[in-house]
């Protein structure tokens, strides 16, 4: 019902306030704080066990490579995690938009700002990525040691060697320009004519929005996949899963969901976008709902068949995770499983849920967190392996990387009217109603 | 929905043509006074739930509850046929083998659910063989809105009610008799 609704102004100007700015710095602050602790108790080798942990498998898959581990490894592998994570989370918002425009959705064009301001972050995780691999590529990614390839060195390694037509550095490091620069560029061209729209209305920049949009699909549909190679399955360069494109861009989607309906829901607790009401809370909320779910799909995809067929080579991958390297990821792993799947399915499960803010802020915040833990358990055995562990530094990155990205987003949205005014949907998304 | 398929009576059918037109009527000749039986769409329309004042519908917890049976169904018929009546060992793996039954338990709750679904809108709906349900005018599988109200279940008088609904908007009023 329609008439129910009050309709409030379209005008509205998010305001990036001094008191905000001055938080994120404090959050900034301590975030490098604690990765300077973490950092100067691992470098001093406080809570590092002198002897080694006997791994569960017995045998060394040879990540740390020929050099040994050092401490800075983790370090470098929290910058890798963080930057991956949110990469996904920036990309999503551009995912988000495109195939809104696609399937010509009204009801999301009320809220569209916000999925628009979060690719914004996109360069400077493109720069944390880049930086890190130039910089600990030998240490992260096994597969970019020279002597894998050299069937005379003794460090060959027949299974790597057959991957070097992809997994090699020049190709590698064009891949993850390109990606950043197609989501980046095409997120551009986007926003920009999401302005315009707002100063001249008219459906031109609707259309070009939709072709555009359908070209950044394309793209992501191959990207999302390489990229999930690139950023996380390369670094356990022996073993491979057909499901782990999906299974990444599934971790992805609903982090990025979670994160636009808090953001939602939190200006909407400060007095912004009063026009979203709470069915479009409620479809968010069932967006996260079924990607959760959708995640848990090919999460479970992904285990079962390896489980089922119990071959050594793929076997090793939940072997580390489970029982290997002392166990240490053993609760990682289950609180990936937890909070990713039984929790948003039983907290969202009603349509009360969805609809009340708090309950729909928790299982946000139960998501965001579950999907760190995602990655973390996808990421952390292959590096650091039975030095991981859960400190200082891997706090203090998050708090970083979080408050950065909430200043590049605010930032956006005060450079915009906080609804797209001229959106020929609006009308339609003022009045929806489920 | 549920009483759609009663003992019969006397009823007045108002005919709208819009589906705004009926949705304001709603409104306009409940706060009249008189009480709607049914009011039958070609269509669903926004609101009209509410508007007619219907309690939150329990389809919810059937579905669940279609589904949780079939959740333990499958889980009994794993474990018992795995563990304590033909115990197997598939794949060097212990005889029962949780995750190995996840697609079966979750293909069961599917089936369940669904089919139980399918039996409930048939009861709800009063569709079951040789009963014949209520058609209070055969073009609201067309075009037509139609407002059925049980004149024994008013006060008002006959003429009073055909007032109520031509005023609020109705093309026509006719009587139907079951």
């Amino acid at each position: 019902m329609a008439s129910v609704h009050a309709i409030p102004s379209l005008e509205q100007e998010y305001e990036f306030t001094g008191e905000s700015k001055r938080r994120l710095l404090i959050g900034i602050g301590a975030g490098v704080a604690l990765v300077a602790i973490g950092a100067f108790l691992l470098a001093s080798g406080v809570g590092e066990h002198s002897h080694e942990v006997v791994q569960g498998q017995g045998h060394s898959t040879g990540h740390e490579g020929e050099h040994g581990y050092k401490w800075t490894t983790r370090l470098w592998a929290n910058l890798w995690l963080n930057g991956v994570y949110f990469t996904g989370i920036s990309v999503i918002g551009m995912f988000f938009i495109s195939y809104n425009y696609l399937a010509q959705a009204g009801w999301s064009s009320v809220f569209k700002r916000i999925p628009e301001a979060m690719p914004a972050f996109l360069p400077v995780t493109a720069v944390v990525i880049l930086v890190t691999f130039f910089v600990a590529g030998h240490d992260l990614f096994h597969w970019t040691h020279e002597g894998l390839y050299d069937p005379k060195s003794e460090d060959y390694d027949p299974i790597i060697a057959g991957k070097h037509g992809f997994l090699n550095t020049p190709f590698y490091i064009g891949r993850l320009i390109f990606y950043f620069v197609a989501w980046y560029g095409l997120w551009r061209l986007l926003r920009n004519f999401s302005l315009r729209e707002d100063l001249e209305g008219g459906t031109e920049y609707y259309d070009k929005s939709i072709k555009f949009g359908v070209v950044f699909l394309v793209v992501f549909a191959v990207t999302s996949s390489t990229s999930a190679w690139d950023f996380v399955m390369s670094i356990d360069s022996h073993w491979f899963s057909t499901m782990f494109g999906w299974y990444t861009l599934a971790s992805w989607h609903v982090a990025g969901l979670a994160v636009m309906t808090l953001t939602v829901v939190t200006l909407r607790e400060r007095g912004y976008l009063q026009a979203v009401n709470e069915n479009h809370l409620h479809d968010l909320g069932k967006f996260m709902f079924a990607f959760s779910i959708f995640w848990t799909y090919v999460w479970f995809a992904q285990f079962m068949l390896i489980y089922y067929a119990n071959l050594p080579e793929e076997t090793i991958y939940y072997r580390e995770r489970f029982s290997g390297y002392g166990g240490i990821y053993k609760a990682p792993f289950f609180i990936t499983l937890f909070l990713n799947f039984v929790f948003p399915f039983l907290v969202l499960m009603t349509r009360d849920a969805k609809r009340v803010t708090n309950i729909l802020k928790i299982a946000c915040w139960g998501i965001i967190v579950g999907h760190y833990f995602d990655f973390y358990t996808n990421i952390m055995p292959g590096t650091v392996g039975e030095h991981g562990g859960f400190g200082p530094i891997e706090f203090g990155m998050i708090l970083i990387f979080a408050c950065g990205f909430m200043w590049s987003m605010s930032a956006q949205l005060a450079k915009a009217n906080l609804y797209p005014k001229n959106h020929p949907m609006i009308e339609e998304a003022i009045h929806h109603d489920i | 929905m549920s009483d759609s398929h009663n003992n019969g009576g006397k009823f007045l059918v108002g005919i709208f043509d819009d589906d705004d037109v009926v949705l304001k009527a709603v409104k306009e000749v409940k706060e009249a006074g008189v009480r709607i039986h049914e009011v039958y769409t070609p269509f669903p329309i926004h609101g009209l739930d509410v508007a007619l004042g219907h309690p939150r519908t329990k389809l919810g917890i059937a579905a669940f509850m279609f589904g949780l049976s079939g959740t333990l169904t499958a889980l009994s018929l794993t474990a018992y046929t795995e563990k304590f009546d033909w115990p197997m060992i598939v794949g060097g793996k212990d005889s029962y083998s949780f995750p190995v039954y996840i697609p079966v338990i979750f293909e069961l709750t599917v089936l369940f659910c669904a089919l139980g679904m399918v039996g409930t809108f048939i009861v709800s709906n009063g569709l079951g063989p040789s009963v014949k349900p209520l058609m209070f005018d055969l073009r609201t599988t067309d075009n037509k809105f139609a407002m059925a109200i049980d004149l024994s279940k008013n006060g008002l008088g006959e003429g009073r009610i055909e007032q109520i609904l031509k005023e609020s908007g109705a093309a026509e009023v006719n009587v139907k008799q079951f």
